[in-house]
């Protein structure tokens, strides 16, 4: 086990050269560079100027050197500073949001996981059933809702006509000046539609997913048989029947940990909470190359190591996939 | 994604047709003034604060080391420069009491405020200001903004109060560039590598407003500064507040989250006539800084002959434009300047929509619907070229439309693309590959727009990408900035604006109406040509009408 732990990681490296150098290749290629937002069809800058700019960027030197100048320094974790105008440190940029983008993702993943997987339990029992048809509906529908449209009119509904909860935003402007508790109860109500929200959407999939490797199992022989045994039906479904449905579930799970550091650009923007999905969507318009960097490689490794994840979770579920000791 | 915005905003207009049937029917432009002063006497008190709504945060607030709006209109309240522009656009002193100007326009002596103190303490100095320039010509120091300094040959500290700059040559954009960029605090950077320097998020200036906090993406707190020069102003706090998305900040004016924004044209007629919107909100309108224009490749042949480009413009009907695109919420462009500037010229020539004198001009030039199918042709040449945009700008994209079917029915045959941004200027603004394009300008206080149309500018990455070359006009240009006395400089560009008016390089659009609204409970409020945001600190809320009342 431990072997193949070791061997897992040690071809994660290749893998990560492979993606570093796709990526800083294709954003290089992309039209523009970090200068032309302060440059473009500025009548204030002359071609000096915009020299200067580019040597301070390091833009003028050729592609392979500045790719590695960029490892060189990424391989003793120094991710350099952003492109833009601030020219703040990239991991200090990413470091500022990404909790509140976590936060919210995992949040509305437990949410998710904690509904969607009792709906999908229930409707694959029950299936054809009123529950089973009623969720169905209420699933899609979920699914083909824009989150955007979505958002706009609950804020619109819960924030100007009803004004219970607030509209968009973290903190209300006087949270500095509310008690311990005030606090609190500030922070779960700004939060409220944000999370509703994005576990709105990902509750069809995962609902889905579980109903449908719910029937698959039932339908198995084993199933069948411990029925045959006597069983009560409680211990037949939860104990026989979900705990192999639950597999492909996990994969699922496990590929999600990277988008929990993705956050999304529609909804963070909607909602306008400073998470990393408007940063990478901002890095990328302004070709802030060391900010897009960071951000890929990060979600690099996490994909990696979710990857990973998935299948060791497998063989503890699954004793069938576990690796013999050899 | 500024599609998806749009989309966004369509949607929001089904939504809002929904909640909000049921109010008056008035079309008419409601233009309102601040009158509720003359309701009940009321006193300027200070306190409260006022909260802006933004779509985009701030990068850097050391001002020459950034170039979006954001950051400077933050800074707007913090620093100031040694002149500005007054609400008349007129220079005037900020930091600077006076100033001479030699008679050779090469020296400019500015007389400094004294005792102005930092937000820190510090007393400001001629040190401060040498201090600025010395930076911003640092070829280290990675500034958008050296060009202009780099005509500087000499600047001095006279004394403590007196700073002198020689140019080169007279450079009459010179006055209006010593604004806040080169007023830096000596103390604070002298020896610091101004990049990670702490000022670029802590800002400290001498201006009306203190800098207390930034939250990124969130908002930026300013706190009011009871020493400033001029006096104190008397809201006591301001928060920028950063939402990306305009129809959540919309959500947020309605919902008292915000007190002040921009309005689109559609907020701005149809979805602010609630009875409760007008209550407790005032709007204003007043020319933008901008123009938007159709410029054509003069490279191209087909563009060349000068009676081809009127005739395009006697056939598009612009104040049908500014009707579909804005709604009417913005006026029609005849040159490069804004309507109401000294250097506006009201009086150039104006192409009336007249199609039939504009297919009497192609004919002159050539071009006849030979074949009847209603194509013009020369030489066998059909008159066909395509219109480039940039992508997520829907009023120019509109525009071409409206252009487009107008050409049409003149027999010209008119494609439009739109392109994305980077690529759009990389691939063909920079390469000349292009035919006609609508973009816009933004303007500045400064009539100089030598690298807008002097025919030196047109290498790579310069600015007249059109290839527009006249004699007369280079020497105007040439003259204008060379040229400190006003009336002088009036006449040269008046002229200019003549030229450009008969020669049609660019058909010049419109220019778009800023639609700020504001919470009702602000008084003070003086829209003038500079815009609303001049008198700020004169600004107030009446006692019994203040909303926020702890500290920001």
């Amino acid at each position: 086990m431990f072997y193949y732990l070791i061997k897992r990681l040690g071809m994660m490296i290749p893998l990560l050269i492979g993606i570093t150098i796709v990526s800083f290749g294709v954003i290089h290629l992309a039209p523009g560079s970090p200068i032309d937002l302060q440059t473009d069809l500025n009548p204030k800058i002359n071609a000096e100027a915009r020299a200067r700019l580019r040597a301070f960027y390091g833009l003028d030197q050729p592609l392979y050197l500045q790719y590695f100048s960029w490892v060189r320094r990424l391989a003793v974790l120094d991710f350099g500073n952003s492109f833009s105008s601030d020219a703040r440190p990239v991991l200090e940029k990413i470091g500022e949001r990404i909790p509140v983008t976590i936060f919210i993702n995992v949040i509305s993943l437990i949410l998710i996981v904690v509904i969607a997987l009792p709906i999908g339990v229930i409707s694959a029992v029950y299936q054809g059933s009123f529950f089973d048809k009623i969720t169905t509906v209420f699933v899609f529908v979920g699914f083909a809702t824009p989150t955007f449209w979505l958002a706009l009119l609950l804020m619109i509904f819960f924030g100007v006509h009803l004004n219970w909860l607030p509209i968009s935003g973290l903190k209300s402007l006087n949270y500095e000046y509310l008690s311990p508790a005030g606090m609190l109860k500030d922070r779960v109500v700004h939060l409220i539609l944000p999370v509703f929200l994005s576990a709105f959407g990902g509750l069809a999939g995962f609902s889905r997913y579980m109903r449908s490797s719910m029937l698959e199992v039932i339908r198995q022989d084993y199933i069948t048989t411990a029925r045959a045994n006597g069983l009560s039906e409680r211990t037949v479904i939860f104990k026989h029947a979900l705990r192999n449905a639950l597999l492909p579930i996990v994969t699922i799970l496990g590929l999600s940990i990277p988008g929990m550091i993705g956050g999304s650009v529609i909804f963070e923007t909607i909602f306008a909470i400073p998470g990393m999905g408007q940063l990478f969507y901002l890095s990328v318009m302004s070709r802030d190359y060391s900010v897009i960097m960071g951000i890929l490689v990060i979600g690099a490794v996490l994909t990696l190591l979710g990857n990973m994840l998935a299948d060791l979770s497998y063989a503890l579920v699954d004793p069938r996939i576990r690796l013999r000791e050899e | 994604m500024n599609n998806v915005k749009e989309v966004i905003i369509a949607f929001m207009l089904t939504i809002s047709l929904f909640f909000s049937s049921g109010c008056g029917q008035d079309d008419k432009i409601p233009v309102q003034t601040p009158s509720r002063q003359n309701c009940k006497e009321e006193k300027p008190a200070y306190g409260d604060m006022l909260i802006e709504g933004a779509i985009g945060d701030a990068s850097n607030l050391i001002p020459m080391l950034s170039s979006d709006s954001a950051s400077h209109n933050v800074m707007g309240l913090i620093a100031n420069g040694l002149v500005k522009y007054d609400k008349n656009l007129v220079l005037t002193g900020d930091l600077a009491e006076s100033w001479e100007i030699s008679d050779d326009g090469l020296t400019i002596t500015f007389h400094l405020r004294e005792r102005v103190k930092w937000h820190d303490g510090v007393e400001f100095t001629a040190e401060d200001v040498l201090f600025g320039y010395r930076t911003i010509i640092d070829p280290k120091v990675p500034t958008a903004y050296a060009g202009d300094f780099m005509e500087v040959e000499k600047a001095e500290v006279l004394d403590k109060y007196t700073f002198r700059v020689t140019y080169k040559k007279p450079f009459a954009p010179a006055l209006g560039s010593w604004g806040s960029l080169v007023v830096l605090p000596r103390h604070l950077l002298k020896g610091v590598d101004i990049t990670k320097s702490p000022l670029t998020r802590h800002p400290i200036g001498t201006g009306p407003y203190k800098f207390k906090e930034w939250k990124t993406g969130e908002k930026i707190v300013l706190t009011v500064n009871s020493e400033y020069f001029e006096g104190r102003p008397y809201i006591d706090g301001y928060i920028y507040r950063i939402i990306p998305d305009p129809a959540t900040m919309f959500l947020e004016l309605k919902s008292g989250g915000v007190d002040q924004m921009g309005l689109t044209p559609t907020q701005y007629l149809r979805q602010t006539k609630s009875p409760k919107i007008k209550k407790n909100y005032r709007k204003y309108q007043y020319l933008a800084f901008a123009y938007t224009y159709l410029g054509y490749n003069l490279k191209n042949p087909l563009f060349q002959d000068q009676r081809v480009r009127q005739a395009i413009c006697h056939a598009i009907n612009k104040e049908e434009i500014v009707e579909g695109v804005l709604l009417g919420l913005g006026e029609v462009a005849t040159g490069p300047y804004k309507p109401g500037t000294w250097q506006y010229n009201p009086r150039v020539k104006r192409y009336s929509y007249d199609p039939d004198k504009a297919k009497k001009l192609l004919k002159e030039a050539g071009w006849i619907d030979s074949g009847g199918d209603g194509i013009l042709k020369k030489d066998g040449k059909p008159f066909q070229f395509t219109i480039l945009t940039n992508q997520g700008n829907n009023q120019r994209a509109k525009s071409a439309e409206i252009i487009q079917r107008r050409l049409k029915t003149i027999g010209m045959k008119i494609m439009i693309r739109t392109v994305e941004w980077a690529a759009f200027i990389n691939e063909f603004i920079d390469k000349k590959n292009f035919e006609a394009v609508i973009l816009g300008w933004s303007l500045g206080q400064d009539p100089d727009i030598y690298d807008i149309w002097h025919s030196s500018k047109t290498g790579p990455k310069e600015l007249n990408f059109i290839s527009y070359a006249n004699t007369e006009v280079d020497s105007l240009l040439e003259e204008g900035r060379h040229t400190f006395d006003i009336e002088k400089r009036k006449e040269l560009y008046f002229r200019l604006q003549e030229i450009l008016a008969e020669e049609q390089p660019y058909t010049f659009l419109y220019v778009p109406y800023a639609l700020p609204i504001i919470h009702a409970r602000f008084r003070g409020v003086e829209p003038a040509p500079a815009g609303i945001g001049h008198n700020f600190i004169e600004w107030y809320v009446p006692l019994g009408e203040q909303k926020y009342h702890f500290t920001p």
